[in-house]
């Protein structure tokens, strides 16, 4: 379980984050939704503890991991795994060594059952046969996949995605969304994805979180957010600009 | 308002001081917790020390020979030619040897780390690292810290012996120089404690150079112009720090290796 508490954090004269708290149940499904720059990837980072709040807290599993050091993080870590918006494939090592890069660091597996596992998580995410390859040989779709299945290798209970769908085009996209829903139900796993992609935030999630200016604006299952009236959620899910922003 | 910035100025770099100190001891703790990983130091062993050779092994050639030759001149006025190795066999060991292997290779590998380290900051791969459960200064700094304090004072030694060679060469061979009585005074006025004094300082300049190298990789700033920046700054504050902290080593490993 996952639970935000009045989560603040500013950098320099902007306020980013701005007294957000929820809550997000085992098996949820949870998109957050936001026009670009509004926090949401800073909110995501916080989430696993890669930034310190100025003040709030993020509880996991009923441990306050606000004010853990680097180290005791490294074991909360291990309930997680991410997706970053850029894949962040080591360049250095080859799919098979990015994928299986905490087994062999654990080093309880051997060689061969480590070669397995990673055909299976490259199976699953449908790119069988590609061990060898550098990170520089794939398309930006293929990377995603690879880092997502660097991140569901060691069957973590929560995974969270970056934009994961950006840059793509919207055959990949959809392709991405897919296998972001076979994963959660296959390994029976809790998702947050960050996104400003609407088909995407109607196809994956199960509750949708908007972000304006910092702070929740509304939180609701997606049909609700969809249908909704109000003309700022209205704007962003249609994809219209506020006229009264546009400046020539 | 100058006395504002430069008090600023200061505060920074003190801070930057304390970072990488409180980074030495987070790799001293990495270390004795085993968090060292034997391939990861082979390679790095390779990157820094194998790679380096020939940077160093020109580098401490030259000196040594244009040090030979300079000091030949010098004391060929006086008649003192046969103990011009002495001087090259004691600057070198002591002195050139280390500092100008340390400055070479914090021009080579400090820009090499930083620069690697630094992309990997921008392009969020120390952040995929900590949410795969893995501390950076175990993977990252470590086995470059431990490569680099094994590998500078081999490579300080080979730069001292080459240098030392060399100098002998164009002493006896181009300046024509009685090779008994070279090797004669060479032998009387260097002793062990210029070769560990050397040593010392080749493995204090590894420790500085991995660990200034690798705190400015990971704390450089945005995008291309912020890799940059750190790489920059890695090679002049490594260089610089090999510099200063050579003269207080000297006093310091003087008094240690006393005869």
């Amino acid at each position: 379980m996952i639970e935000v508490k009045d989560l603040r954090k500013r950098f320099g004269s902007q306020q980013v984050l701005d007294g957000i708290s929820f809550r997000i149940d085992p098996g949820d499904s949870v998109v957050i939704i936001g026009r670009s720059g509004c926090g949401k990837s800073v909110l995501l980072k916080h989430l696993i503890a890669l930034m310190k709040p100025d003040s709030g807290r993020v509880i996991i599993d009923d441990e306050d991991i606000t004010n853990l050091d680097e180290r005791q993080l490294l074991q909360v870590r291990q309930k997680f795994g991410m997706l970053f918006q850029s894949a962040a494939l080591f360049d250095s090592l080859n799919v098979a060594e990015n994928i299986s890069f905490v087994l062999r660091r654990e080093g309880k597996l051997s060689q061969k059952e480590i070669d397995e596992r990673v055909e299976d998580v490259l199976e699953m995410v449908e790119l069988p046969g590609t061990q060898r390859k550098k990170p520089s040989e794939l398309s930006g779709g293929m990377r995603k996949r690879v880092g997502l299945a660097r991140a569901i290798i060691y069957k973590p209970e929560i995974v969270l995605y970056d934009e994961p769908t950006t840059g793509l085009d919207p055959v990949v996209s959809d392709s991405i969304d897919q296998l972001i829903i076979r994963v959660r139900e296959r390994l029976k796993i809790t998702t947050v994805v960050v996104t400003h992609d609407t088909r995407s935030m109607r196809r994956v999630g199960q509750r949708i979180l908007m972000m304006v200016n910092g702070k929740i604006y509304a939180a609701g299952p997606p049909a609700e957010i969809f249908a909704s009236p109000d003309p700022v959620i209205h704007r962003f899910v249609n994809g219209i600009s506020d006229p009264k922003e546009l400046t020539f | 308002m100058p006395v504002k910035i430069v008090a600023r100025r200061v505060n920074e770099q003190l801070v930057t001081l304390g970072e990488i100190a409180l980074l030495f001891w987070e790799t001293s703790r990495s270390f004795f917790r085993k968090r060292l990983s034997f391939g990861d130091l082979i390679y790095q062993l390779y990157m820094i020390g194998l790679k380096s050779q020939s940077v160093v092994l020109i580098t401490g050639a030259f000196t040594g020979m244009v040090l030979a030759a300079q000091t030949y001149l010098q004391f060929h006025k006086v008649r003192m030619d046969t103990a011009t190795m002495a001087v090259v066999s004691v600057s070198m060991l002591s002195q050139l040897g280390p500092v100008l292997t340390g400055l070479m290779v914090a021009g080579r590998v400090g820009a090499s780390i930083a620069a690697e380290l630094g992309t990997m900051k921008v392009t969020e791969q120390i952040d995929a690292l900590r949410t795969l459960a893995t501390h950076p200064v175990d993977y990252l700094v470590l086995p470059r810290f431990i490569a680099s304090i094994i590998a500078l004072p081999v490579l300080t030694a080979e730069a001292i012996a080459i240098g030392i060679g060399a100098g002998y060469l164009v002493t006896t061979v181009l300046m024509k120089v009685d090779a008994a009585y070279t090797m004669e005074n060479l032998l009387k006025y260097t002793v062990p404690n210029h070769l560990y004094q050397g040593l010392s300082k080749g493995l204090f300049f590894g420790a500085m150079i991995s660990l200034i190298a690798s705190y400015k990789g990971m704390h450089c700033g945005e995008g291309a112009e912020g890799v940059g920046r750190a790489t920059t700054e890695a090679v002049v504050w490594a260089s610089i720090s090999i510099l200063i902290s050579n003269f207080f080593l000297t006093l310091l490993l003087g008094r240690v290796f006393a005869p």
